[in-house]
């Protein structure tokens, strides 16, 4: 329909991504700012059995767009099937969740519309009307306000956790699901899938650590992780770090935490030398007790943490370890 | 094999960062730069497969004078030379209107493959690669954890996906790649890396010499407008404990056992 917001939902293993939901939530409160009508698009292969599940927020319809180039994920027929819906249908926002297959394709749709994409949106708010949109730019460490500039669509992608899947309202009956005719007879798919598999199991299961320091960038080098592992130790922990820390191969990927490592939530998480990228957070923020050590103040992970020490590591370390092995006698 | 390797020079991680008197943009003025961290190991990934099948680094850089800094890291560690887009037309640009301009410079040359970072430290759009790959009308592939040498046409590359997934695809050249970090260790520049970048082509191009009207890049040619850039104010504020570190360590064993009973 003209005008209206879309929300588009991401399939995975033919159900609805968690994040979409986020997106719903999102995309109910821009509706309710603007006064535009909000509808869903659910993309992919088996988007018709998956809009049922969609069709039960509170949307005006779902629009399904399901055809078999569309399985497994490629960027062509995706970037070309909702190419085709949004100038069948002209809405004037498109919202998507900040997934990594988002990050695949979706500049491809806004670079074929000639769009404008605002990417990672934390939230959004109406000033006098005209949405803006919130980014966090500088590795979060600075708020940026957006607003669209000239004409055509608008997409919008949201950072996973700034929205709430509960948020997303239900609606007072199913929403009506239309069958999105597209025709991708004539795109060519490029990209070819050959194997899709997790890296050897994880060595160490960090999920079920009760205590873990993890260790960030801030350690400066490899040889001065005797001091975190020292901690780790006295903590009865296990020892864990942030993605830089694996890519210059001081510690093994198995300790990575974030999203494209592991998802922990023990008891008490320590984190050393870390700022608090999101795709940190999102590995970590739901643990028990949180405590950061960081020189910055600024730094983000202190707005995940219950408790913070502003300082030094390489002094606030050997004195917590210290007293660690004094109180609990190891 | 001519490879195309994206530079953005960034604020180096730990520099402060200052708001300009513009209240959108950071004042840069004598601030610490670096090559963006993802672009680093891109432009390592592009000197590696052309040293392995024999070819050329071209490396390609929107940004102001002093990014001339970066360019000649970039030349250091071994891109056999430069294309440095830098014209007063250019500034301001969002994601859009930047990769217009990059699309336009790299196409010109002919590559067989384009590598970008997969985002960028500061703007963070995690857009430009895809951008410039559907401007150019390539395929593309992004958060790229190795490469194979190309065979028939086409390339093989590992791509990362969440949670510890990752997938093998091939997709024909030419291609745009955005490369994750951590994807081969990234080399230092050597002092003859270093003397020998000052020999290095270093070519400057405004939107005139890529066919462009300055009206679509930059500012006039964006999309999306930063209206404002300021410090965020926190949500939920960490208790920061105080004093020298062995009275904070102190502190805190006590909060872990008396208050959060963790300990
Ligand atoms: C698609 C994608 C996926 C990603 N996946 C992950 C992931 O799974 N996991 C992950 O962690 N990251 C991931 N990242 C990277 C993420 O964006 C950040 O770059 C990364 O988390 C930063 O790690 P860090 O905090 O250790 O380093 P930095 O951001 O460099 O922070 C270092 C911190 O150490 C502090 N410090 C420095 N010296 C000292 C000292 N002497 N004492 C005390 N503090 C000090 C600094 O103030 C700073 O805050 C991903 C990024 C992308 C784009
Ligand atoms: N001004 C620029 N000059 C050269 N390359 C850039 C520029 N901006 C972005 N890129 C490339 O595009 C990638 C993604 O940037 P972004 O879309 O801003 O997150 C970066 O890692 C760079 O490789």
């Amino acid at each position: 329909m003209a005008g209206a917001i879309w929300a588009v939902t991401q399939l995975e293993q033919g159900e609805p991504k968690g994040v979409s939901y986020e997106t719903i939530a999102a995309g109910q409160k821009l509706a309710a700012a603007l006064g535009k009508p909000l509808e869903s698009v659910v993309l992919g292969a088996g988007a018709r059995t998956a809009a049922a599940k969609v069709a039960a927020r509170k949307v005006e319809r779902v629009r399904v767009v399901d055809d078999p180039k569309l399985d497994p994920y490629t960027p062509d027929p995706y970037t070309a099937a909702l190419r085709l819906a949004v100038e069948a249908e002209t809405p004037d926002y498109v919202l998507f969740p900040h997934t990594y297959q988002v990050r695949d394709w979706v500049p491809r749709l806004a670079a074929a519309l000639d769009a404008g994409f605002v990417s990672d949106v934390i939230d959004v708010r109406a000033d006098g009307g005209e949405p803006v949109f919130v980014r966090q730019p500088f590795q979060g460490k600075l708020n940026a306000d957006c607003v669209f500039a000239g004409a055509g669509p608008r997409l919008v992608s949201f950072q996973a956790g700034a929205f709430l899947a509960d948020d997303a309202q239900k609606g007072e009956s199913p929403a009506e699901i239309v069958d999105q005719a597209i025709d991708l007879s004539g795109v060519e798919v490029r990209t070819q899938v050959l194997d899709t598999f997790q890296e050897v199991e994880n060595k160490v299961d960090l999920s079920r650590a009760d205590v873990i320091v993890a260790v960030g960038r801030g350690i400066g080098k490899q040889e001065n992780l005797g001091l975190v592992e020292e901690l780790a130790a006295a903590l009865g922990g296990q020892l864990a770090a942030s993605r830089p820390v694996c890519d210059n191969e001081w510690l093994p990927m198995d300790r990575q935490i974030g999203s494209s490592g592991q998802t922990v939530a023990p008891r008490l998480y320590l984190a050393v030398g870390i700022s608090g990228a999101i795709q940190h957070l999102v590995g970590m923020k739901n643990s028990g007790t949180i405590v950061a050590i960081n020189k910055d103040a600024n730094a983000p992970i202190f707005s995940v943490a219950d408790y913070g020490i502003v300082g030094d590591l390489f002094e606030v370390v050997p004195a917590l370890t210290a007293k660690v092995k004094e109180t609990r006698g190891v | 094999m001519k490879i195309v390797v994206c530079i953005k020079q960034v604020p180096e991680r730990d520099a402060r960062l200052r708001i300009a008197p513009d209240g959108r943009s950071v004042d840069s003025a004598g601030a610490a730069t670096e090559i963006n961290e993802s672009d680093q190991y891109a432009l390592e990934a592009g000197l590696r497969l052309a040293e392995g099948v024999g070819g050329e680094v071209v490396a390609l850089l929107l940004g102001p004078d002093g990014a001339e800094e970066a360019i000649r890291r970039a030349l250091a560690m071994g891109a056999t030379r430069a294309i440095h887009l830098n014209d007063a037309a250019f500034q301001e640009g969002d994601a859009s209107a930047n990769a217009r301009a990059l699309a336009a410079a790299a196409g010109a040359e002919s590559p067989d493959l384009i590598l970008t970072g997969l985002q960028s430290d500061d703007a963070g759009w995690s857009q430009t690669g895809v951008l410039l790959a559907e401007r150019l009308g390539w395929p593309s592939a992004t958060l790229i954890m190795e490469i194979e040498p190309p065979a028939d046409g086409r390339i093989k590359v590992k791509r990362e996906l969440e949670s510890g997934w990752f997938q093998w695809i091939t997709l024909p050249l030419p291609a745009v790649l955005t490369i994750q970090s951590g994807i081969y260790p990234v080399r230092y520049a050597t002092l003859k890396g270093i003397m020998g970048a000052k020999k290095k082509e270093m070519k400057k191009m405004a939107p005139a010499d890529l066919g462009l009207d300055p009206g679509q890049v930059g500012a006039a040619g964006r999309r999306v407008e930063v209206r404002r850039l300021y410090v965020p104010e926190k949500s939920a504020e960490a208790e920061i404990l105080q004093g020298d570190a062995a009275t904070a360590a102190a502190t805190l064993v006590d909060r872990l056992q008396k208050e959060a009973k963790v300990l």
